[in-house]
């Protein structure tokens, strides 16, 4: 494995794999903060060179986290494709980058190779990668889902409804939840943050959000976005959920941190099957983010692209129905500006999509961040043309419980009649029954809550 | 920020989560993993203070299907409801409070503790190696340690080896502070005493992360340690304080070996009761010799 490079009349040499990945990133604070970021954009450009010359088999013959340690690493190990990793092994990540933009690559193609690549590849090829290389090739990937409805399909963009309420009060969640239908918000999933980790407040808030779907005949698919254990408590004792829930970190150290491990996600797999409401087979609802492994001092001297890209090697052993990054939520010491949260939200999803997983963003920031909703109605733009299957609706973009911004339902509904997109198919028929959308735009009634009481 | 997984919730029925708010990562656990107590979801007294020109609590929705529906939907969530539109997009009053708010958010983590509410409480200050706040805000790390002064002052000033060590910080929001620890800082006081709990000699941290929690069990050996801290400022709140618990807090805790119960301010959990609460889950962290998700309520 060649570390080493002529770049600007001197010589640059890597100790490992480890550091080339690290430097070779576009700039984030995170990488800073852990001290393993490029001193300055010259050492960069080495790094990245030096990456675009190492071939598949180097990547895969130097684990940058050893199996043998970390459960994660063991994961994305077993989940490699053999015979397809030897037709690619001998590629460069030079030509796995023009590969994937080919215009005689198609999807099957890429999903074919996807399956011998390891996450540590798939974020490798992602650092040579520009913003609109990353818009392109994600686009050529679809990704179809289905718990109680289909979505992923191309040309359809979908929203996950979250109507947070800093008490979770049910009368308050129902408030929002209805703004959302009305604006045709929801299809992805209704999915709520609980303030109260609590089994009771979990079930209570599948109750109710179970209640509207079947009083008004809603096609889609409801969520509580509690600790994965107290969701199972609470499925066991009879809260109808569709999907089951979890954050994921891209180290078993970092998994830890959020109290769960393999073993653990396991059993919540079997018990979802067995106990959920949901028609499947997708049941899996995940969320990831840069930046959480090192918040947590478990990401080993391993940049944060790379760690994430193993989230999403963790999250395929589910199949899940959705996937988010939330993107901005961490803060400014992983991404400082609204150049790294849009930079992170473009590797994020072709990263996810081309480990064949049912990608959505979160595009959000904190006020303590250098951006401003400006910022998130740009990344929103690039990722619906990046194809990303659904998008984080909040009233007006301000989660009133969560204390962050994302996007709104007004900013979803804007995105599908730019960008000539669609709700899912089924979740659009329903709007139509309801007289709130007619060929593909909504209509006068559309934006008026009161019609759901 | 905080953000983060569930692995900060403990499993009880009480609904605590454990979590760092300030440095999480994952949205569904962070600030979100907490318990609350009250119900009351309006920030009247907020909007007041911000002499807010925009006529809080109208709808804009013309002809609703249900006129008096809609107001009913409204003073049930703080959120930005019954908002209308201009096309798919919001109206422009809509969108120029939005901004404000924000405007207002930003300006926050760039405040300061009054001095004269310390000074009531009586509380010293110390300052963790933040710097400014530039580098507060990139360098967490930095946020929970102590620089030394501080750790001679610590040393020099409190008492060591108490059950439970009370310390306050300005963390991402000094506004929050000021707004609230008036209210909880008593009600917590009366509540440590009404369950014969010994407490230890309480101070301010400047610049503080919720991890400064393991430098200052370190120096003090506590047997519970809670934390009031300034969380990231939201726009319906710039003032939402935090209560992060730990048992025996040490060099190496985790995030799920804490619990928290965030979101106190007016409109959130009632401050005069989380200072109650408060005081029940440290009775409850000493007896099951335990916090965060290993904390059975």
């Amino acid at each position: 494995m060649k570390l080493k490079t002529l770049a600007f009349g001197r010589t640059y040499q890597f100790r490992e794999l480890k550091e080339v990945m690290a430097k070779a990133n576009e700039e984030k604070s995170g990488d800073q903060l852990a001290g393993i970021a490029a001193e300055d954009a010259k050492e960069r450009m080495a790094a990245k060179l030096v990456l675009s010359d190492l071939t598949l088999e180097d990547i895969r013959n130097h684990p940058l986290i050893p199996p043998e340690s970390d459960e994660v690493s063991r994961v994305i190990e077993e989940a490699v494709n053999e015979p397809i990793y030897r037709q690619i092994r001998q590629w460069t990540v030079a030509e796995l980058r023009e590969f994937l933009l080919q215009q005689g690559t198609d999807q099957d193609q890429i999903r074919r190779v996807g399956r011998g690549l390891t996450s540590e590849m798939v974020a490798a090829v992602a650092k040579l990668m520009t913003n609109l290389d990353l818009v392109q090739a994600a686009a050529k990937i679809e990704v179809v889902s289905h718990c109680n409805i289909t979505i992923g399909q191309r040309g359809v963009l979908a929203g996950r409804a979250q109507p947070n309420h800093p008490t979770d009060s049910l009368q308050g969640m129902k408030a929002s939840l209805y703004e959302a239908l009305s604006y045709g918000i929801g299809d992805a999933v209704l999915g709520i943050n609980p303030v109260i980790d609590s089994p009771d407040s979990v079930k209570a808030l599948l109750d109710a959000t179970k209640e509207i779907m079947e009083k008004w005949r809603i096609p889609t698919q409801n969520c509580v976005l509690a600790h994965v254990q107290t969701q199972m408590k609470a499925i066991r004792s009879g809260a109808p959920a569709d999907l089951i829930f979890q954050s994921l970190a891209g180290t078993q150290s970092g998994n830890t941190a959020f109290g769960i491990d393999v073993a653990l996600l396991d059993e919540a797999d079997d018990l979802i099957r067995r106990e959920g409401t949901g028609t499947g087979p997708n049941l899996w609802y995940f969320e990831t983010g840069q930046g959480s492994e090192l918040s947590g001092e478990a990401h080993h001297g391993v940049d944060q692209v790379t760690l994430e890209s193993r989230c999403y090697g963790l999250a395929r052993r589910y199949k899940p129905f959705i996937v988010n990054t939330v993107v901005g939520f961490i803060g400014p010491e992983y991404l400082y500006d609204s150049k790294q949260v849009i930079r992170a939200g473009l590797e994020d999803h072709f990263m996810g999509k081309l480990q064949q997983l049912p990608m959505g963003v979160d595009v959000c920031y904190t006020n303590h961040m250098k951006a401003d909703q400006n910022d998130m109605d740009n990344l929103a733009v690039l990722l619906s043309a990046a194809g990303v299957n659904y998008l984080i609706g909040v009233p007006m973009a301000d989660d009133c419980m969560l204390n962050y911004q994302s996007t709104s339902y007004h900013d979803i509904a804007t995105l599908r009649e730019t960008m000539r997109l669609r709700p899912a198919p089924a979740f659009e028929a329903w709007l139509e029954t309801m007289g709130l959308m007619a060929n593909g735009r909504l209509t006068p009634r559309a934006g008026d809550p009161t019609i759901f009481m | 920020m905080a953000e983060l997984a569930y692995r900060f919730s403990s499993a009880g029925s009480g609904g605590i989560a454990s979590g760092e708010l300030d440095d999480g990562t994952d949205k569904s656990n962070a600030d979100h993993t907490s318990v609350s107590v009250g119900t009351d979801a309006s920030d009247e007294a907020e909007a007041a203070e911000a002499g807010s020109p925009f006529g809080e609590g109208l709808h804009r929705v013309p002809n609703p299907a249900w006129e008096e529906g809609m107001g009913e939907l409204l003073s049930s969530t703080p959120a930005r409801i019954g908002v209308w539109r201009a096309g798919t997009r919001p109206l422009t009053k809509e969108v120029l409070k939005f901004r404000c708010d924000h405007a207002a958010a930003i300006d926050s983590v760039y405040g300061e503790v009054d001095p004269s509410l310390l000074q009531e409480f009586g509380l010293f200050t110390v300052h963790t190696r933040f710097g400014s706040t530039e580098n507060y805000l990139k360098r967490p790390d930095m946020g929970r340690i102590v620089a030394e002064e501080g750790v001679q002052l610590i040393r020099s000033r409190c008492k060591a080896r108490p059950q439970v060590q009370v310390v306050v910080s300005d963390g991402l929001s000094a506004n929050a502070v000021d707004a609230n620890l008036r209210d909880v800082y008593p009600s917590l006081l009366d509540s440590l005493a009404a369950y014969g709990l010994e407490c230890g000699t309480p101070f301010f941290v400047r610049g503080g992360r919720v991890a400064v929690m393991d430098h200052i069990g370190e120096l003090l050996q506590p047997e519970t340690l809670v934390l009031l801290i300034g969380e990231r400022p939201g726009l319906v709140s710039s003032r939402s304080l935090s209560a992060y618990m730990c048992y025996r807090p040490r060099k190496g805790k985790v995030e799920s070996d804490r619990t928290v119960i965030s979101n106190i301010h007016r409109g959130g959990t009632p401050p005069l009761e989380a200072g109650a609460y408060i005081g029940s889950l440290l009775k409850k962290m000493l007896e099951q010799r335990a916090s965060g998700v290993h904390l059975n309520s």
